[in-house]
């Protein structure tokens, strides 16, 4: 999602684009198609559903991405905000609103079509944000087209059968009202078939992802944000399944050949909360002169979906909706992270408080003291944004991630 | 290394200050100037001048907002660790410093033997900094180096609600117009810089001052000291605090490079 290149991973890099623009094509073909259906749909999903009854997907959060990526977003945001939407809500909703208003989009420039498909079903789930469903609720009024919606339960420790069973039987009735829309009723071999497939292209992304364990690590959470698009995407296609197959073999290759993704790797941290997606290149060339690789992330991490299981369709996909992090309790948040400092190898987390996403902000609630009093787990906040770059402020985050290091380093056993 | 000199450059927002010592860590000269538009020609001057007092040095560590644009290219280190590392050379305990500068304010834990433990800056919202009180200055009409004094006659604060410094221009607007003292009127906007700093930690334990803001405006240590229950220490020529510790910093690089 992220437009930096890397010299590293450079053949999926080129199947990447190709990937993404085939993509973007066949979305803008539907969306001039009467015949071929377009749902907007949230990343948490329900992607499967949807892509088993035949909808071409179309993410706003991933525009989104693309706007804040390219530094567009703030220049929008205003224009969001004189309708009525608050500078203090996700900057995301403000920058695709703002840019849809403006009749502006950076599709042109990034993949060749003019702006998103017109949708004829909006589709939201709020595993991951309350605020979807406004955003989504703002263009179903645009458009005049259905708004549907799975509300699931929120911030559970322990996801239990009730809330499985609960969030299942609201995709089925989902998949009834989408019936009319789609222009034919599930199939649910096929819908069987695109839960495997999309488990098949997770437990890959999974794979991909845990070559950052490697010392020294061959990816960078920067490398992720680039390869991730398809898993958000473009889930339960073969072609994504065999993007990641590929890409797991050249990151494997990388750490069997010793390869750095941060020459001279010296510290080793984790990025906690959403990409700052306009500044994701200053974040890659601090790092890489301070000599730190952040080779993990929450971010990237949610989108590996364990639970889905094609034997049941819809118990696992409303299980693996429920269980993405932004969705738990601060417990089980504290226990995931201690677990990924180990099996990463973590020197400290940088957690990022975005201005305008409290939801996947983690450390608004104490949590980097409760790792650090109970777990020994060094952190720093960093102030700014997914995509509002008045938040951010260059100076005060370099000194913060410089102080950071240079701490960890005087700690560091002298040999 | 009887001879050798070290001088710690820092380069902040409003002042860029310098401290050379001796091999002994004694302090032999420090100067202080308006850092400017220019950062590269605020750390020669600094330079140059402690060089003028008799006593020059090639061996430099540079620290600041600007510590990247000195000119001489020296090695860096963050005001974080060099406030640290100045802080503990006045108080060699564990202690929490509290640094409040021109734009950011600074909190470091340290430990018993000046290594630091964590810390924590304010957000990019320079409320509650030294810009906060200049700009406070400024709309009552008062010289900023006079208003520390004019607040401790205060026979009782305004309270400030404002969590910036727009609004608690605003603000201060009604206060005059309702008829509140302008001492007043400092004292709370002296206790919401406190206020701001009790925000960002707890400051459990021995509390150290330091910063240009500390040294120009002493009842923030008075107030501290009320809403704290104990006396902060206060760094002896606090705003050189960090100049010190990039000067430590030199002497200690050189030291570890000798051996």
């Amino acid at each position: 999602m992220a437009s930096e290149k890397s010299s590293r991973l450079r053949a999926s890099r080129q199947k990447l684009d190709v990937l993404l623009k085939d993509y973007y094509a066949g979305l803008d073909a539907a969306g001039k198609d009467p015949a071929r259906k377009v749902a907007w749909c949230t990343s948490a999903g329900p992607v499967e559903l949807l892509e088993a009854m035949g909808f071409h997907l179309y993410f706003p959060e991933n525009h989104g991405a693309l706007l804040g990526a390219r530094r567009l977003a703030t220049g929008f945001i205003g224009q969001a905000n004189a309708k009525g939407y608050s500078p203090d809500i996700c900057s995301y909703l403000t920058a695709d609103i703002g840019a849809h208003l403006r009749g502006e989009s950076p599709l042109k420039d990034a993949y060749g079509i003019d702006a998103p498909p017109k949708p004829d079903v909006l589709v939201y789930n709020t595993s991951q944000c309350r605020e979807v469903q406004d955003w989504f609720s703002f263009y179903g009024r645009e458009f005049g087209v259905p708004v549907l919606g799975i509300h699931s339960p929120w911030k559970a420790g322990t996801v239990g059968p009730e809330s499985i069973a609960d969030v299942a039987q609201q995709l089925e009735r989902m998949a009834v009202t989408l019936a009319p829309i789609a222009g034919a009723p599930l199939n649910r071999a096929r819908l069987a078939e695109v839960v495997k497939l999309s488990s098949q292209a997770s437990a890959h992304w999974k794979r991909f992802l845990e070559t950052g364990r490697a010392r020294p690590s061959p990816i960078t959470f920067f490398d992720a944000t680039i390869h991730m698009a398809p898993i958000v995407v473009m889930r339960g296609k073969e072609a994504t399944r065999d993007y990641y197959r590929g890409l797991v073999e050249e990151a494997e290759a990388l750490v069997r050949d010793g390869i750095a993704a941060v020459e001279g790797e010296r510290l080793r941290f984790y990025w906690d909360g959403m990409p700052n997606w306009g500044k994701l290149r200053f974040f890659s060339d601090l790092f890489t002169r301070l000599k730190i690789c952040a080779v993990a992330s929450t971010y990237c991490l949610s989108w590996v979906f364990d639970e889905l299981d094609c034997r049941r369709p819809f118990e696992s996909m409303a299980e693996a909706n429920l269980k993405v992090f932004i969705n738990r309790s601060e417990d089980y948040k504290e226990s995931y992270l201690v677990d990924a400092v180990k099996a990463y190898s973590i020197d400290a987390i940088l957690f990022h408080e975005a201005k305008t996403c409290p939801y996947n902000t983690n450390s608004r609630f104490g949590l980097p003291q409760r790792l650090l009093e109970g777990h020994g787990v060094a952190s720093t906040t960093l102030y700014g944004d997914l995509c509002d770059l008045r938040c951010f402020s260059e100076d005060q985050t370099e000194t913060t991630v410089e102080a950071l290091a240079e701490q960890l380093a005087a700690r560091a056993p002298r040999g | 290394m009887a001879s050798m000199r070290f001088t710690g450059v820092d380069i902040g927002s409003s002042f860029t200050k310098a401290v050379v010592i001796d091999s002994e860590a004694m302090i032999l000269a420090t100067h202080v100037l308006k850092t400017g538009m220019d950062f590269e020609s605020a750390s020669r001057r600094a330079l140059e001048e402690t060089a003028a007092k008799g006593t020059p040095s090639s061996w430099v560590v540079a620290t600041g907002v600007g510590r990247s644009r000195c000119l001489q290219k020296p090695p860096t280190k963050t005001e974080i660790s060099c406030i640290a590392r100045g802080s503990y050379h006045h108080l060699p305990r564990p202690h929490v410093v509290v640094d409040i500068g021109g734009q950011d304010n600074k909190v470091v834990r340290v430990d018993e033997g000046g290594c630091q433990l964590d810390f924590k800056m304010n957000r990019k919202c320079a409320a509650g900094t030294g810009a906060f009180l200049e700009e406070i200055a400024r709309r009552l009409d008062v010289a900023p180096e006079a208003i520390s004094a004019m607040a401790r006659r205060a026979g009782k604060a305004v309270e400030i609600g404002s969590y910036c410094t727009v609004f608690t221009c605003t603000e201060i607007i009604h206060h005059i117009r309702e008829g509140a003292s302008p001492e007043g009127i400092l004292r709370g906007c002296y206790e919401s810089v406190v206020k701001r700093i009790l925000e960002m930690d707890p400051l459990d334990g021995e509390v150290a001052l330091s910063g240009g803001v500390i040294a120009t405006h002493p009842v923030i240590a008075d107030i501290l000291a009320e809403k704290l229950g104990r006396a902060p220490f206060v760094a002896p020529q606090a705003q050189f605090v960090g100049a010190l510790g990039a000067a430590l910093m030199s002497r200690q690089s050189h030291a570890t490079n000798a051996a």
